[in-house]
């Protein structure tokens, strides 16, 4: 069913009886064209873009939990295309641009909301960074602004400002960053795959692949063996698990990042703002929590929890910024799984094995990825090529020396 | 995450700094296929779902580095040694 004015009236004058589910609960056929294993937003995202660009529908997502229960619901909402580096820049501005138009597209509400993504910068070396990123970012055709101090303290008045360590000096700003409700984006993306016939098969591990003469033919699932003419991986958190059953070693480790949410208060803060002093970013929800994160735990983890030194470690970036949030109580934290490459850039490419192909290593900035990944993976899968703006993320980056290392931290991805 | 230094016993993770995979070796530089053996030894991980051997640095303890045995899906530290030994502490 469309999801119009209409429609919503009509269901208002009749009970509302007639919603029916937003997409089949399919079981899994016996062979398909794409096998996707992965049903989280960039797996959902693919096999949308799949079926609607390309018109390849016979197409299944394999979920091992249920849609919504991965990292789609584990991250802190943010969209934004403010990167510095070539190789980064145009793909998260075509994000940018499918998050801009995501609603009408899927026909579905995912409250996209460019409310603006302020990173604040504390030092003279601090300010002439984000003068370069800005200056990047308008060379990529992307609109930054630069804040003084007296535009930033317009904006936000209760931030510290004149804090002995850390003066907020002023920032960069990109209004059209935001937020965008995440489970709806998953939802969205998986309802409108499956009204174009896409299977969404729920509860279904893979387990290993079919190779038949070196080429993966498909894959054995807790639901059975799956044929497939090409198998993609968009398994973010889990890659390494999963390649290793094809026998592959990935330039990847798992750690574990928090976040946070607060109690509900009124409206404070409008954007979304970072701290540049310490690794602290802050939003605001529409229910009117305060959403937050850091760093990550900085070890290797599957766990979906973190320890305690990082919710304090947080926390106090948060004191240091502003003062008033310590009168706010924390509600919920949380951790997520991340898929850390070693370059802190993702990969977006064909694998040495015939057949299978890889979607990995979204580090902690896999949620405003989400459109573009699913379109470039597409892309790949439909022509075997590619898409121009993703062709720097290959895999044999890391061997050729051409890394994407929009921090410089190396081949470390604690210190990412 | 609490970890038993071998020399200064049972301390908070926080005292603790993270290297990660304790199973890091220096490629021999003259070998034929040294590039192959750097990149490698530099960029894959075997990244387990479970026990996993690791370096940490005891920066605001005892400033030794130590073997870390610790289950990657639970946190639960398995063992601890002396890095470049097998014997547990």
């Amino acid at each position: 069913m469309r999801y119009s004015i209409f429609n919503l009236m009509r269901q208002a004058l009749t009970g509302h009886r007639g919603w029916g589910p937003a997409w089949r609960d399919a079981a899994p056929k016996a062979a398909y064209d794409v096998v996707i294993i992965g049903g989280g937003g960039h797996g959902l995202a693919t096999a949308h873009y799949l079926a609607k660009v390309h018109g390849i529908t016979n197409v299944a997502v394999l979920e091992r939990g249920w849609i919504g229960s991965g990292n789609a619901g584990r991250n802190t909402t943010i969209i934004r295309s403010n990167y510095l580096l070539a190789g980064n820049n145009p793909f998260y501005e075509w994000s940018m641009q499918l998050w801009e138009g995501l609603e009408q597209d899927l026909n579905y509400n995912a409250m996209v909301s460019q409310r603006g993504v302020l990173n604040l910068c504390h030092t003279d070396a601090q300010r002439d960074a984000i003068v370069r990123r800005g200056n990047a970012m308008r060379m990529h055709g992307v609109a930054a602004e630069l804040l003084d101090a007296a535009a930033v303290r317009r904006m936000l008045p209760f931030f510290d400002f004149d804090n002995a360590r850390f003066p907020i000096k002023g920032g960069l700003l990109q209004r059209r960053g935001g937020t965008a409700r995440h489970d709806a984006v998953v939802w969205g993306y998986a309802r409108a795959a499956s009204d174009r016939g896409v299977d969404i098969v729920q509860n279904c591990e893979v387990t290993g692949f079919i190779r038949e003469a070196g080429r993966v033919v498909g894959v054995h699932t807790s639901r059975g063996t799956i044929r497939a003419r090409k198998v993609a991986m968009a398994v973010a958190g889990s890659s390494s698990r999963v390649a290793q059953l094809a026998g592959l070693k990935l330039p990847i480790e798992s750690h574990v990042l928090q976040a946070f949410v607060s109690e509900a208060i009124k409206p404070f803060i409008p954007g979304v703002v970072t701290f540049g002093a310490g690794h602290f970013y802050i939003s605001q929800s529409d229910k009117g929590g305060l959403v937050f994160g850091g760093n990550l735990d900085g070890y290797n983890s599957y766990a979906q929890r973190g320890n305690l030194p990082t919710v304090e470690d947080v926390c106090e970036g948060g004191m240091a910024l502003i003062p008033a949030l310590g009168r706010v109580r924390m509600l919920r934290s949380w951790g997520g799984v991340m898929d850390m490459s070693m370059d802190g850039s993702p990969i977006i490419d064909r694998t040495p094995i015939q057949g299978l192909y890889l979607n990995a290593g979204w580090c902690y900035g896999g949620f405003k990825a989400t459109p573009a990944s699913g379109w470039c993976f597409a892309h790949l899968l439909a022509r075997d090529e590619p898409h121009e703006v993703a062709r720097a993320y290959r895999l044999d980056r890391f061997a050729t020396g051409h890394l994407i290392d929009e921090k410089g931290a190396g081949a470390q991805p604690n210190l990412q | 995450m609490r970890i038993q230094c071998p020399f200064c016993g049972e301390r908070d993770a926080s005292e603790f700094a993270y290297l990660g995979d304790a199973n890091f070796k220096r490629p021999d530089p003259d070998a034929p296929d040294a590039e192959t053996r750097y990149f490698e030894a530099v960029y894959l991980r075997s990244n387990p779902a479970g026990p996993h051997e690791e370096l940490w640095y005891h920066a605001f303890g005892c400033r030794s580095w130590i073997r870390v045995t610790r289950d990657t899906r639970t946190h639960e530290i398995l063992a601890v040694n002396f890095p470049g030994s097998n014997k547990a502490s």
